[in-house]
This record gives C-alpha cells, structure tokens and sequence, in this order.
C-alpha cells in the first residue's frame, strides 16, 4: 500500500464578485469550488473531470497555492500547506509542480529553452553552477524527447506539443512527487495528444509520480488515470477507480457525461441511446439549492431541492462514493 | 544548420542550434521598413554631423564677423548657410544645434525611462491599493501645468541646461508610467507568470527577469516617439525665450531668431526648420516602424 | 443525386514574409442534396481554409484557383455584390466561437431580421415573426422573450444555437459548420449534434462538418474527406473510412484515440513525429517522415488522389497513398458498454 502523499478535506475557494451597478452594487459570492475532498497516493493519477464552472481548474491551483484556498485543508506530507508562510510554501514547491493548458503561454517568450528548463534549478539549486545546470537540463530535454542541441532555441520556433515537453521539462527538473496537470492535451493536435499522454505514463511510471490529471476530455482521462473524480458547480458528484466509474457510473450526471462522449465507430455512434441533459449549466454565481445538479438531474425530486447529498460509499467496497439521494434507482 | 565539429575522440558531434529570438525577429522586420531604414540612416548622418560639428566648418559657433552679418548662402567664404543677425555662421551653429536639441531629446527621455519603468511596473505588479495610490498620484501629477512648472523653475534657478533636463523628464515618466503599469497588468495574466510562480520564484526576481523584459517592446515604441516630443517642447521653450543660454544654441532659437527676420532673412528660418522636421518626421518613422517589428502578434 | 457543390481542383495559397504557403493543393470533392460530410483534419490540413476560400473569406495575400461550381454556377472568382446573393442565402457558413460570430453590439433580433430584410425581401414584422419561430425550432426557450437581448446575454450552447439559426434563415442548400463543438462543453455539444441531426432530417440541408473530432464525425456524417498538409488524402463512405481504412495517416489517428469504451492502460499507438510546416514540406509525400509504410516511392513522388474499386472498398473511394492495400488494421475496441444503462 502506497503512502498518501496528499490529503483534501473539504477545500473551498470561494471567491466575491461586485454584481450590480455603480450605487446599488453588492457582493455575491462565487463558490468555484464549495466542499471537495479527495486522496492521492503516491505513483497515483487522480483524473479531476467536469465541464465549464465545474472548479476543477481552480481546484488544481488552490492546492498549490496559486489560488488561496478559503476553507477546508490541505494536508501534504503530513503538512498543512495553508499554514505555511509564503517562504515556507516557496520551498515545498520543488515538490509540487504544474503544467499547463497553453503550451506556449506558459514559456517566456524571450528566454531560451535551457534558461525556461534550468529557472527552477536557479531558484532551489544555486550551488551546481551553470554546468551542472547546463547538463541536467539537457538531461531532462533527452528525458521528455526534445533534442539537446535545441537548448539555445526560443519557444516560438517549436510547436505546440515540443513546448509541451518543455514545460514538462521544467516541472520535472527538480524531481517532483506531484504535478497538476491543467487540460495538458486539450490545445494539442489529436495526433500528438497520444504522444503526450504516452510521455507522462511513462514518467510516471520511472519516477514513481503522483498526477492529478485535469481534464473536459473523458477518452483520455479513462486511458491515465487510476482513480476519477466527477465534479459539478464546485461539487464533487462521484470518484472512483477508473474501471468501476466507466462501467458502473451511478450518479446520473456521470452517466450523462459518458454517454455524451462521441465514440469514432459509427455503427455505436448511431445505435447509441443518448442521455442527452436539458438546460445549460447554471451560473457558479447563483448554484441552484440542494443539490446542485437537479435543474438537469431526470432523476430530480422534491429532496434534492432541500437536502445536499453527501457522498457515500455504494456499497461494492470498491472505494466508489457517489453524492446522490437517488442512485439507487 | 547542423554544425558538427571533430571531437577528440575523433566522432563528430553536434553543436547546439543557435536560436533566433524574438528580438532579432523584431529587427529583420525593421529592417525590412524602408521608411524607418531611411529614417535610421538620416538620424545617424545627423548625429555624425553633430558629433564632428567643429571639423566641418572653419568657423567657430560664436565667432562673429563683423562685416557679413545676415548674409545669404556665401559658398566662397565657406558659410553654406548663410550667417545670422549678428554675424556668425549659421551651419555650425546649427550642427551645435543639433547637439543640444538631440542631448536633451535623450537625456530627457532616459530619465523618464527609468523612472517611469520601475514605477510602472511596480504598480502594476503589486496591484491593489498600492497600485491605486500610485496612480493617483501620477494623475495629480498629470493636472499640473507644465508650462507653469517651467517658467517657474527658470525664473528661481535661471536658465540652466540641466534644469531643462529635469524638467521635460519629471514630465514625461508619468506617461511612461502609465504606459508600464498597463502593459505590466496584461503580461501578469500571462500564463507563464504563474509558471514562475509555481516554480517558486520571488516576485521581486519574477518583476525583473519576467515581467520587465516582456514589457520593453511598447516602451521602446514610446521612447522613440517621446524624443521628438521633447525637442519640440525645448524648442518651444526655446522660442518663448527660455531655454538654453547664449551663445549656446538649440534649434528652437535659431528658429525663434529665423522667424523674426523670416522676410528679408528667409535662410534663417528655412535651414533650422529643415533640420528640426527631418528629424522629428525621422524618430516618428523609427517608432511606426519599430511598432509594426514588434508587433504583439508575435509574442 | 444533383450536386449541390461541386470543386474541381481548387488551390489557395498565402504569400508571407517567410515564403508561399500552399494552404489547399488540388483539392476536389462534391457534396449532393440533403447529404452530411465530414472534412477531418488537424490544424495545418488545410480543411477550413477550403471553405473561406469557397465563401470569398480569405485574408487579403490568399489567392484562390480552380473551379467552385454551386449548382452549376462558378463561384470563385464571382465579385462581392454577386457573390453576396449566395453568401447566407443559399450557402451558410457557421464558425467555432460563438462569442465572436456575433457583433456583440447588436441585439440578436436586429442581426436577425437584417438577414431576411437584406436577402429575401421581408417587412419587419414578418422577420420578426420568422426569426422567431426559427429560435424556437433550435430550442431556445421562450425565444419570443430573449429576441431582443444582446449576444452576451445567452451561454455558450445557447449562442451556437442561435447561429445556427441564423445560418438557416434563408433556408440554404448548404450548411458549413466548421468546428461547430469543439468549444461547447461535452454534454452541450450532444444538444447541438442531436440539434445538427434533427435539422437535416427536416430541412434537408446539405451539411458540411468540418472537425478533428471523429467522434463527431462518426454520429453525423454520411460521407468522410480526411485531409492533411493541404492535400485530401482519404475519401469515401463514413462506415469503410472507420473499419476499413486505406491511409496510413487515417489508420493512425484511429489508432492513436484513446477511446471512452475502451479499457486497457497500455500505451497509445502515437502517431510520431511533427504536423507538417506547411512553408517547408518534403519533397514527395507530405505524411512520408510519419508513416510507418513508407517506401522509396514516397520521398520522390506525391501520391495522386485515385479511385479504389468499389465493390471490394465502397463506393466512390479514393486516396492519396502509394500503398496498393493497407493491411494495418485498427485496434479493436472491446464491445464493452460505457456503463449506459439498457
């Protein structure tokens, strides 16, 4: 049994939005994620999935801190990250990386791809001096498949998926237990997501990494991750092993998002009985009472406006927890 | 290109690709500018001219003839020119015209550059009420009367170069200012700000290393745009009578001078004005230029 | 079958700083009455360019050739005002983002009725009145209250539907929606492509889908056009494309998916290498540094779009590969059900 590197106890990032006009304005509050709670272990992906306003990218920067969580904890290592000052939460970052939805706009445009790789060595590594940093860096270029010789050369002269490994490159440098992977493929051509995707199971795999993969994408999320998360307006619908949410998905919005996926076999494709939800996603800025998904729930009763579900095991002893009052049926 | 070398080893092995930044993008697109290449070459032929004012000519910039005074264009006696109201060759006094004109345009400019960037960027970095009070300021600052300003520090401290120096850049950083703060907020959005963020880097280091350097590209455009404003301005000063002392020049006193006699005296006015619009039309050329080479779109 | 719109050979190239770009080289195709195709590309493949060429929409240093013929009539080359007869009228074109489709400082009832005043000759009040109902046949509710809001005021979902609607104003021919979901959340994109499906049983328009989604492809298209490097590379019947594919590159991008009702944590079959640089490409065929076929045929010579016999491949098949029989065959994926519920 691998050790819980992090612990997640319902974290909220609550956020206040000026509605209104000039005079008359007044505060509502935004709750971008309201009460989500998870583990990961080490050697683990946890893929976090949901649709607009779901939370999940603030969800993966309010763990790092990038985004100050407002409620809830964060337990790493045994450490709770929001207790520490700013210095303190500096050095933890060695181990807690990220990497980005925008491979571009994540890299300095007027750096080179060795000063982009080798910053984190400057900021934790000092001492190695500029040819130990020069040597790892281009160790981790090899790493992630990027030719060494290119260490001079400036983000813009490489594509999409190279600034990708770039990025990959820099969160890794410094050995890492954890990244937060944020959408990493979703801006990528289809045919370089798989050589993604294929490049951080294998570093997972060689480095023993924790990932909490961040994704709209169902397809891929099935083919990385252990464990999934579901999650709806700030709220955690259902998680589970990967095998048992994709053939036994209990919570009706899980089911509506599966089979929402269009798979590339049009005799599936066609014959496929859609669950096609009604409505749009409602605001983050007025969640609907109770459960916040019975606008859209074919499911939804007179309970569900009133009692917010709490997510609770279904009883297979498989880990899988779903937030609903009606699972069952 | 692949450049390999011979190692001792006797194996080939490659050398690392040069990359082409940014920068040197910007420039071959500015080079590709005909107008701003010309401009370049004018301003450059200017500031030689300048530089070795006291080679090209035999005469002296104050050295007074007593029996050639307002005289036409007179190759013979080697006044290309002509000369002024009191006798002294016109074409050195504005090659050292053009010296002081250009030596305030930059000075001027650098000071408010350094002033205006680091003020800029601050306030946009740290944002919030800090951001808020220094803006503020900036904009009491802003209401003031420039010319009120100056005639005031003319009248107590008289009429000295330096001061002028101080003046036009205490004015001038507020825009430049403003123009940081704004380009600061915008690349502090950008993604890989928070990149450097997370990779756990201070935000003093993120200001100067990240932030400063992504922020230059407007800022060189206005830098080569706030030059001409501020020759104008000193000639315009120059004009009312306040600006530099006797026998030093700028082309706004000549030009001051030019126009009082412009009837019967026209070369007097004409070649300082020349001068003065060329290379005012040269450094706006410059900054069109450099504004298109540095194009956003790029970045 | 009348063919709505018929292209013979049409190139479009860009001239730039850095050299000519051939964004669309030799492409033909034509699409009948009342059927759907799918142009399947990545970015560079040149599958959008083709339509802003078709609808006069190219940036200003693109320069188009070949033959365009709607109905028999040629449109390229047509000048604005002619053009302008068939643009929204007979042919529509909806894009990606509906936030900037829209001018977002017109309400949608005014960008609305200007279509059927400028096109068709209506009064106001019929506009109206017609607008209207269309609203409500793409499903937004109580359209006759949110006529007169602004773009702004509808979601995302909303918005796509919207511009759907004022694509089938005119009741065109030919509807062209490139990448029409691709910024829509999954379970709004299943509205819109349940939405695509209901129109064209109804209306009988001819849809053009342009996407790198085959997923999308699959559900809607009769017919699919797989595109790369500006070239058109595999064409035929929706069903042989995906069973029974004949490009290399289309058997690559199948395999490469990693698909919802597929398990098995092994890697991906990766297509290697770079898209191509469209100011660069190789001599020979363009997909040759890629694919795992190829021969020395390949680096010399580039492929010509040849027909396939369509008692053995289906009918009007054809691709652009030196390879007589692609023996490569896809990956299975187990028949197990993505836990929908019987």
């Amino acid at each position: 049994m691998s050790e819980t590197l992090l612990s997640v106890r319902d974290l909220k990032v609550h956020f206040e939005v000026r509605v209104g006009g000039l005079f008359a304005g007044r505060y509502l509050p935004l709750k971008a994620v309201d009460g989500v709670s998870f583990e990961l272990k080490a050697g683990e992906t946890l893929g976090i999935v949901g649709e607009s306003g779901c939370g999940k990218s603030t969800l993966g920067r309010a763990i790092l801190r990038l985004i100050e969580p407002t409620g809830g904890r964060c337990v790493w290592l045994g450490e709770e990250l929001s207790s520490l000052d700013a210095r303190a939460m500096r050095n933890k970052r060695q181990d807690m990386q990220i990497i980005f939805q925008d491979p571009l706009a994540s890299l300095d445009p007027r750096m080179t791809v060795g000063e982009i790789i080798a910053e984190p060595l400057r900021t934790f590594a000092p001492g190695i001096g500029r040819d130990g940093m020069k040597a790892r860096v281009k160790e981790m270029m090899a790493k992630v498949g990027l030719l060494p010789q290119m260490i001079n050369r400036y983000p813009h002269e490489f594509s999409g998926g190279q600034c990708q490994r770039i990025g990959i490159a820099r969160a890794m440098v410094l050995d890492p237990k954890l990244i937060v992977c944020d959408e990493p493929v979703s801006a990528l051509d289809v045919s370089i997501r798989a050589q993604i995707v294929n490049l951080l199971m294998r570093l997972q795999q060689e480095f023993g990494l924790s990932l909490l993969f961040i994704s709209h994408d169902l397809s891929v999320v099935r083919h990385i991750s252990h464990r999934i998360m579901v999650l709806y307006l700030g709220r955690v619908m259902e998680i589970a092993d990967r095998e048992s949410i994709y053939l036994h998905p209990r919570h009706p919005y899980t089911q509506a998002l599966i089979s929402a996926v269009p798979v590339p076999d049009p005799d599936k494709e066609r014959a496929k009985r859609r669950l096609v939800l009604q409505g749009d996603l409602p605001s983050p800025l007025a969640p609907p009472s109770g459960c916040v998904f019975r606008t859209r729930c074919p499911k939804a009763t007179g309970l569900c406006a009133e009692a917010v579900p709490v997510l609770e095991e279904d009883g297979t002893g498989n880990r899988h927890r779903v937030a609903c009052h009606h699972w069952r049926e | 290109m692949i450049h390999t070398t011979a190692g001792s080893d006797g194996l080939a092995r490659v050398e690392e690709f040069e990359g082409r930044s940014l920068w040197q993008n910007a420039r071959a697109r500015l080079f590709r500018n005909k107008a701003a290449v010309a401009s370049l070459v004018i301003l450059a032929v200017i500031a030689v001219l300048a530089v070795f004012a006291p080679l090209l000519s035999p005469h002296a910039y104050d050295e007074i003839y007593w029996d050639r005074m307002q005289q036409p264009p007179d190759f013979a006696n080697a006044h290309w020119f002509g000369t002024d109201n009191v006798g002294r060759d016109l074409f050195v006094r504005i090659l050292y015209g053009a010296r002081v004109s250009l030596a305030v345009g930059l000075l001027a400019t650098t000071v408010s550059l350094v002033i205006g960037v680091t003020y800029g960027a601050v306030a946009g970095f740290l944002g919030g009420v800090v951001d808020n009070i220094m803006m503020r300021i900036v904009d009491v600052l802003y209401s003031l009367p420039f010319m009120f300003f100056v005639i005031m520090l003319m009248v107590v401290f008289g009429r000295n170069i330096f001061l002028i120096f101080v003046a036009l850049g205490a004015v001038e950083w507020l825009t430049m200012a403003r123009i940081v703060r704004g380009q600061t907020i915008s690349v502090k959005r950008k993604e890989f700000i928070e990149a450097a963020h997370a990779g756990g880097v201070s935000n003093t280091k993120i200001i100067f290393r990240h932030v400063i350097p992504n922020v230059l590209g407007p800022v060189i455009v206005y830098m080569t745009l706030t030059i001409p404003q501020v020759i104008l301005t000193e000639s315009f000063l120059s004009f009312l009578g306040l600006g530099v002392q006797e026998p030093l020049t700028s082309w706004g006193v000549l030009i001051s001078e030019g126009a009082k006699v412009m009837e019967f005296a026209p070369w007097m006015l004409f070649f300082p004005a020349v001068f003065l619009a060329t290379t005012l039309f040269a450094f706006n050329f410059i900054g069109d230029g450099l504004r298109d080479a540095l194009d956003p779109k790029d970045r | 079958m009348t063919a709505v719109l018929d292209v013979r050979h049409l190139d479009t190239r860009f001239a730039t700083p850095d050299g000519e770009v051939h964004a669309v080289n030799d492409v033909s195709f034509h699409i009948d009455e009342g059927e759907s195709v799918g142009i399947v590309g990545e970015s560079g493949s040149g599958k959008t360019q083709i339509f802003l060429s078709i609808m006069g929409l190219l940036a200003r240093n693109g320069r188009s050739g070949g033959e365009v013929h709607y109905r028999g009539k040629q449109l390229l080359g047509l000048p604005r005002r002619e053009l302008n007869k068939f643009r929204g009228v007979t042919l529509s074109m909806i894009f990606q983002d509906p936030m900037t489709s829209l001018n977002p400082y017109l309400r949608i009832s005014r960008q609305m009725t200007e279509v059927l005043v400028e096109h068709k000759g209506f009064d106001e009040a019929a506009a109206r009145k017609r607008s209207i109902a269309l609203l409500d046949r793409v499903g937004i509710p109580s359209a006759g209250q949110r006529f007169d809001l602004y773009p702004h005021e509808f979601s995302g979902g909303m918005r796509q539907r919207v511009m759907i609607a004022m694509a089938l104003l005119c009741e065109p021919d030919l509807l062209i929606a490139d990448e029409p979901t691709t910024a829509l959340d999954v379970t709004i994109q299943a509205q819109i492509l349940e939405l695509l499906a209901d129109l064209k049983r109804d209306f009988g328009t001819a849809v053009i889908l342009i996407t790198h989604d085959l997923g999308v492809v699959a559900g809607l298209c009769d017919r699919v056009m797989v595109m790369y490097a500006g070239r058109v590379v595999e064409k035929g019947p929706v069903r042989d494309i995906f069973y029974r594919p004949q490009h290399p590159y289309t058997l690559g991008l199948l395999n490469s998916m990693p698909r919802i009702d597929a398990q098995g944590a092994s890697e991906l079959a990766a297509i290697p290498g770079q898209p191509p640089n469209l100011q660069n490409l190789p001599q020979g065929c363009a997909y040759r540094d890629r694919c795992p076929y190829a021969f020395e045929r390949c680096r010399v010579e580039d492929p010509a779009l040849r027909p396939l016999d369509p008692a053995q491949w289906g009918a009007a098949r054809e691709k652009a590969c030196h390879l007589e029989r692609l023996e490569g065959r896809r990956q299975e994926a187990p028949t197990l059900n993505a836990g929908v519920p019987a």
